[in-house]
């Protein structure tokens, strides 16, 4: 079949999802009660976009394929075509979109049953897709912001899905308006690089820009690109809107917040690999900031607990190590850690969402008992304990994920996280200083990454069960619409990181990943070059010390919150004190914005400067235009006195003085 | 003998004045449209007497229509009186400023 179809069938059948069950309920309110329906259409049209995806993997000929619709819009030199790019790079996202997200709808099949706006869900759920579609199929920088766009909007539309409670839409408002400051700077790059170079399209975009733009230019240009990306993929400054945007149902959460829009950021930095390379200064920024994004986030995640705080904080550091990898030249090992990270975080997450389940079971039958409920909060760890017992299936997945993720041998996050920290380590063997710095905070964050997970997991699912009645009350394990895909995720979790074999393996003809993406082997994503090569013997050595890291605090923190639970957290503040407090507010980032940006800037200027402006001059013009009106006409009224005569008279003045114009006016 | 055209224009234009002062002047509403009659046949006895001097039928066929319309007018406006009539019990026109601002 042509390629042609086959796309327009990817990205109009998540759309034509989102249509069908966005609009036809809302005028046949029958159909919404209709669950079986609605989950079987919300899952199939993401499910067949990922079986023509597979199609297109494989009978991929290793050219680009780019299929053009219509012109969307032209004026003068601009002309922007609703085009479409197939190579590598989009394949794979395009797998890991639909594939994940597959799942995850299943999941949500079983996850909102009996959730009065289950046909919302799901249509928002299929708009997403189709959005983030579009972003990572595009083939100029116009349709991927509409993507972009799409995904934030579908991000608020689902963080606020619960509406009625207020904290959530301010969650939903925070998301929306603080990725709009990142979306700002895209756009700027956007018209930088259009004023510069003529053209949106990533086919001149990709093999022209480089020699044509001065290099200042691609500073810039790369600057306000990666700025954008920090908005999306929630990087500091901008990463504050993802820990509140767990406020959303938990599919969400594992969907958008976790497995594919925020990697939106990676995928653009990667898509533009060839031009980001061009520039030192910033590849250098975007990997200090993320080593910092990831250290200060892995911080907080330890003192969390809030079963989903953990993993949200967890989400920003694993983001921190993808930007670490681009900033270092190595974007084909971001994207691979966006494929690792896609599954086990996603099985986290969905593992959480199990748990928070069952635990809102465990509240609806105190509440039967007649137990006080007000405090109970079903997603705070402290409650929990011992849920292995109960839920085998979500404790053994969520065990797999939190092994894989902390960086244990041969699981996923093993695999990509090790790349991650030799690339930084060669580029700064290589004579970039920064990069050594780079990977010394990433071996710390790896360290506390193992911690902070393996505590979640041993304070969730081991120990002793902490809600109250805990003899009466027992938990359940969820249906298979949510098992399922836990093990599907669990499975992705295990293998997908023998994808991206270590370069010291077979001279690095067994990397896959590297091999079907990067430039040298002809793929889209360029890579740095470096000239100095570590030797075998060293990169054996790291390996060994990564993991040695990883098990040995593992087993340390497994001892630790087997023995003692949540009382090690108390031994752990005690012990750090003002730097467990400064974690446990979160570096006070969101104190910083409200006092300061909020209040005294943006609250100042439009108190001091804006209201008196608006209400004296703009409100002074138009009242002032007003008055003069009614001023002057109520002289003028005057002259309308309602009797005919005086009409009359007017007239015949009137008649009067024509006439004397034409007798003597000549 | 033949009356010059002068003295129809000069009997015309006394007639014209008349009904004019009438119009503006008199405060009976039947009056008035009375005085409105007087104007338009002070117009007509023009249009006669040039049509009549020039010796072209055009100027005595639109006295028809003026006449025809003068009926109209007349019907109309008498209608409107006695409605007003009927309201106000005056048919005095000072009265009647339902336009007044």
């Amino acid at each position: 079949m042509s390629h042609d179809l086959l796309v327009r069938l990817i990205l109009l059948l998540p759309l034509a999802g989102a249509v069908l069950l966005g609009v036809l309920p809302l005028f046949m309110p029958a159909l919404r009660r209709r669950e079986g329906l609605i989950g079987t259409i919300g899952t199939s049209v993401v499910v067949i976009p990922f079986a023509i995806a597979t199609y297109l993997f494989v009978s991929y000929g290793g050219d680009p394929v780019t299929v053009s619709y219509f012109t969307w819009m032209e004026a003068a030199e601009l002309s922007v075509d609703f085009a479409y790019r197939i190579d590598e790079l989009s394949l794979i996202m395009t797998l890991i979109v639909t594939g994940v997200g597959g799942v995850i709808h299943l999941y949500s099949a079983g996850y909102m049953h009996g959730d009065p706006g289950f046909w919302r869900f799901f249509a928002y759920l299929n708009l997403f897709i189709f959005a983030m579609l579009n972003l990572v199929l595009a083939n100029n920088l116009v349709v991927l912001f509409l993507g972009w766009e799409g995904v934030g909007l579908c991000s608020y539309l689902l963080i606020g899905f619960w509406y009625t409670d207020l904290k959530n839409s301010a969650a939903a408002n925070k998301a929306f308006i603080v990725n709009r400051i990142g979306d700002f700077a895209f756009l700027m790059a956007m018209f930088l690089i259009f004023s510069e170079l003529g053209s949106l399209s990533f086919d001149v975009l990709l093999t022209d820009a480089a020699s044509v733009l001065s290099a200042e230019t691609i500073d810039y240009i790369v600057l306000l690109l990666f700025i954008g990306a920090t908005g999306k993929s929630a990087q500091i400054p901008l990463f504050v809107w993802l820990p509140d945007a767990m406020a959303g149902p938990t599919p969400v959460s594992a969907l958008i917040h976790a497995a594919t829009m925020v990697t939106s950021g990676l995928y653009l930095l990667a898509r533009m690999s060839p031009i980001v390379l061009e520039t030192e200064v910033v590849m250098m920024i975007i990997a200090v900031v993320g080593a910092l994004t990831a250290i200060m986030a892995a911080t907080i995640a330890i003192t969390q607990n809030d079963i989903k705080k953990v993993l949200a904080y967890s989400t920003v550091s694993q983001l921190g190590y993808m930007f670490m990898a681009a900033g270092v030249g190595a974007f084909f090992v971001a994207i691979f850690h966006v494929l690792t990270h896609a599954f086990f975080k996603a099985c986290l997450f969905l593992g959480s969402g199990s748990v928070i389940h069952s635990m809102e079971h465990v509240e609806h039958d105190l509440e039967h008992e007649g137990e006080d409920v007000s405090d109970f909060d079903p997603q705070d760890m402290r409650t929990m304990g011992n849920l292995q017992e109960y839920m085998p299936s979500t404790g053994w997945t969520y065990f797999i994920a939190t092994l894989a993720i902390s960086g244990i041998p041969l699981l996923a996050g093993f695999f990509s996280k090790d790349e991650i920290l030799f690339k930084a380590f060669e580029y700064g063997y290589d004579g970039n200083t920064y990069a050594m710095f780079v990977w010394v905070v990433g071996v710390i964050t790896a360290a506390l990454t193992a911690f902070y997970m393996t505590r979640s997991y041993y304070l969730t699912f081991m120990g002793e069960e902490r809600w109250p009645l805990a003899d009466k009350i027992h938990p359940h394990e969820s249906s298979w619409k949510m098992t399922v895909p836990l093990w599907i995720l669990a499975g992705g979790s295990l293998v997908t990181g023998f994808l991206g074999l270590p370069a010291v393996i077979k001279d690095g003809k067994w990397n896959w990943i590297h091999h079907y993406l990067g430039a040298n082997y002809g793929g889209p994503v360029a890579e740095a070059s470096v000239s100095a090569h570590v030797p075998g013997s060293l990169e054996w050595g790291l390996i060994g010390l990564s993991s040695a890291i990883a098990v040995g605090v593992f087993f340390f923190a497994r001892s630790m919150y087997l023995s003692q639970g949540i009382a090690f957290d108390v031994s752990l503040k005690e012990r750090l004190g003002g730097l467990y407090e400064l974690w446990e507010h979160k570096y006070r980032w969101d104190d910083f914005y409200d006092n300061v940006v909020v209040e005294a800037l943006i609250n100042q200027i439009s108190r001091d400067g804006l209201a008196p402006f608006d209400s004296k001059i703009v409100d002074g013009a138009v009242n002032g235009l007003a008055g003069a009106t009614q001023e002057s006409s109520s002289l003028l009224r005057r002259i309308q006195t309602g009797v005919v005569q005086n009409y009359a008279l007017a007239l015949v003045f009137g008649v009067v003085l024509v006439i004397g114009l034409m007798i003597f006016g000549g | 003998m033949e009356v010059a055209l002068n003295w129809y224009l000069g009997l015309s234009a006394i007639l014209f004045s008349i009904g004019t002062l009438g119009v503006l002047l008199k405060r009976n509403a039947i009056v008035l449209l009375m005085s409105v009659e007087l104007m338009l046949n002070a117009v007509n006895l023009t249009l006669v007497a040039l049509s009549q001097s020039m010796g072209d039928a055009d100027g005595q066929l639109l006295v028809f229509f003026t006449i025809a319309v003068a009926a109209a007018e007349a019907a109309v406006g008498l209608a409107i009186v006695i409605a007003i009539f009927r309201r106000k019990l005056t048919v005095d026109i000072t009265e009647i400023n339902l336009f007044k601002f």
